[in-house]
């Protein structure tokens, strides 16, 4: 309590100054051009924080164990064993960061996501043995007074036990959630959604044990609670991510994102520290307002992507009519059929993040253009398997980003179009949200790709079906051309064809 | 500070961020996820105070740990949102 009173103005000053950094930083992402000038903001805001943070505990070892003031002078062993601890860490980050490739920027985030969780859970851990190093102590009055013992004993006090509680749940929950994400991303699990029986009633019975256990918390520290409201949270964390399905990633990865803010502004309320409670409202409305950005463009509730479950299973019905009669065409016919238009509209999905197929992409736009075609990207909002992750493939293959534009802002230039070419996109395009109302898709906004003349569809077969696990009308439509073959492979060959 | 001045530079940080982040770009919102996941290794400060302070052998050493997992974090996160930033460019000024 003293030290936490005791904090020079400065400090707080730094830390203040570390938060507007952050503001700053996200600011810089409103365009392209000042968003690399916000990273650098960024860390600048960071290192402010860190090096604050070193200068005031500076670690110090008593020389006079006993005499008052004591003597103390710095303890090198562990400032370098801090040292150690981030270099070891922030090689193992960049290096990652350095190789990654561009198509597994979901399953990074998520590990990264889990990493944030897992830090929460230790700070708060050691905040809850070490009270003292953290000034969150107070004169606790203690249940049975005693001569001996007195009226009261030093404990944690108990606003922080509850800030402390809600820190690590919420930490251990991004975790555990994240981990699963990260699985399921990377191919390690599947993307099925797992439904256990009675889920719902185990959710919302280790929900209601984590916050009972934190209310029971304030009355008694032992250890024993804190760590069964670390170890439920775990628990909820995994629970609550198997039954997602692998299209509602976004959704879950956001959501995440989320979690991890709340747990580090958790952390800051336990701290008294305004850079993590600034950094953490910032980043949890973030992973909000992306959550619900994705829910939108899915036309779902929030409460419906969590609750998990979808896409487990296919309509029965559509299933039946796969013998419906559609158009084939071959790489040499879509390479005639864009090189005869004006304008052509590529919309890409997960399927191109998969076969990597957006440098052969922008060869073919190219090919175009240099033949007088005008060449656009539409991206759904929910296409791939995370916020803007189609943005950042076509990115990485130097597509200029003026040419690519969102569904509210290129939907209404389909009908003026003379191709579109669907690559790995799919429920995205079903025209069935706007007309069939017993759709499970129905309501979506989707890219009206119909409208165009002619529509190319590449696709592996025409067996699978889209995620939500339904037929699409497009596919027989007569203005569609089926082309089927892996994405990557069709796009290299119609490259070819164009020559 | 107590909890009321903490409270109220939560609240107006939700604010912050409500309308920062509705002005981001959707096209950036891949580089959005991976920011916020390195500035909110801000945590970094908790594990530090732990890592540095005396009393208790086990605090110390889960502060190391939760230190070395938030650099991971923090280098990582900004090192690739930096690379991923660096892929954004504009048209080269010619126009069919």
């Amino acid at each position: 309590m003293h030290e936490a009173a005791a904090t020079p103005a400065w400090v707080l000053l730094a830390y203040l100054i570390s938060g507007v950094c952050f503001i700053l930083a996200l600011r810089g992402l409103s365009s392209p051009t000042s968003s690399r000038r916000g990273n650098y903001i960024g860390m600048v805001g960071m290192a402010i924080a860190v090096g604050t943070t070193l200068v005031v505990h500076i670690p110090t070892i008593r020389i006079t164990p006993i005499a008052t003031p004591s003597i103390t002078r710095t303890d090198w062993k562990i400032l370098a064993e801090i040292l150690v601890a981030i270099i070891i860490g922030g090689s193992i980050g960049l290096v990652t960061a350095r190789k990654i490739q561009m198509t597994a920027m979901p399953q990074l985030v998520a590990a990264f996501h889990s990493l944030v969780g897992m830090a929460a859970v230790l700070v708060g851990a050691a905040a809850f043995l070490n009270p003292e190093a953290f000034g969150i102590t107070a004169q606790i009055p203690a249940f049975h007074p005693s001569p001996t013992s007195g009226c009261c004993f030093t404990g944690i006090a108990r606003g922080s036990r509850v800030e402390m509680g809600l820190g690590v749940a919420i930490g251990a929950i991004t975790f555990s959630g994240s981990v699963i994400a990260f699985l399921k991303l990377n191919g390690n699990m599947s993307g099925k959604p797992i439904l256990l029986p009675l889920r719902h009633f185990i959710n919302l019975g280790t929900l209601a044990a984590i916050l009972g256990l934190i209310a029971y918390f304030t009355q008694d520290q032992s250890p024993w609670v804190f760590f069964t409201v670390v170890g439920l949270s775990f628990a909820i964390g995994f629970l609550l991510i198997i039954p997602i399905g692998g299209a509602d990633m976004p959704v879950v990865i956001s959501m995440l994102n989320s979690y991890s803010g709340w747990a580090a502004a958790a952390m800051g309320f336990t701290l008294h520290n305004s850079a993590m409670i600034i950094t953490g409202a910032l980043v949890g409305s973030s992973g909000a307002i992306l959550s619900y950005i994705m829910c939108r463009a899915m036309n779902r509730s929030f409460i419906s992507v969590i609750a998990g479950g979808f896409g487990a299973v296919s309509i029965g019905g559509d299933a039946a009519a796969i013998d419906r009669p559609y158009k084939r065409g071959s790489a040499e016919d879509a390479a005639f059929l864009m090189k005869q238009a004006d304008q052509v509209i590529i919309v890409p999905g997960y399927g191109m993040a998969v076969s990597q197929a957006q440098h052969a992409l922008k060869e073919m736009a190219d090919k175009l253009k240099t033949e007088g075609v005008r060449v656009k990207y539409a991206i759904h909002p929910v296409a791939g398997r995370m916020p803007g992750h189609m943005n950042v493939l076509l990115a990485e293959a130097n597509v200029p980003y003026d040419e690519v534009f969102e569904l509210e802002d290129i939907n209404s230039e389909f009908a003026q179009t003379d191709v579109a070419f669907v690559i790995g996109a799919n429920d995205v395009t079903n025209p069935a949200a706007k007309t069939d109302k017993s759709s499970p898709i129905y309501g979506m906004p989707v890219l009206d790709v119909e409208k165009a003349r002619t529509v190319l569809f590449v696709k592996r077969s025409m067996g699978g079906v889209g995620y939500a696990g339904v037929d699409n009308e497009l596919f027989y439509r007569d203005n569609t051309m089926m082309l089927l073959a892996d994405a990557k492979k069709m796009v290299e060959e119609i490259v070819k064809a164009l020559g | 500070m107590d909890f009321i001045s903490i409270l109220s530079i939560f609240v107006l940080a939700c604010f912050v961020g409500y309308y920062v982040v509705w002005s981001v770009t959707p096209a950036l919102h891949t580089p959005l996820m991976s920011v916020t996941n390195a500035i909110s290794s801000v945590i970094v400060v908790g594990a530090l105070i732990a890592a540095a302070a005396a009393g208790s052998a086990s605090s110390k050493w889960l502060g190391l740990l939760a230190v070395a997992l938030a650099s991971v974090n923090i280098f990582g996160g900004f090192a690739v949102t930096a690379r991923m930033l660096a892929m954004y460019k504009k048209r080269e000024r010619k126009d069919a």
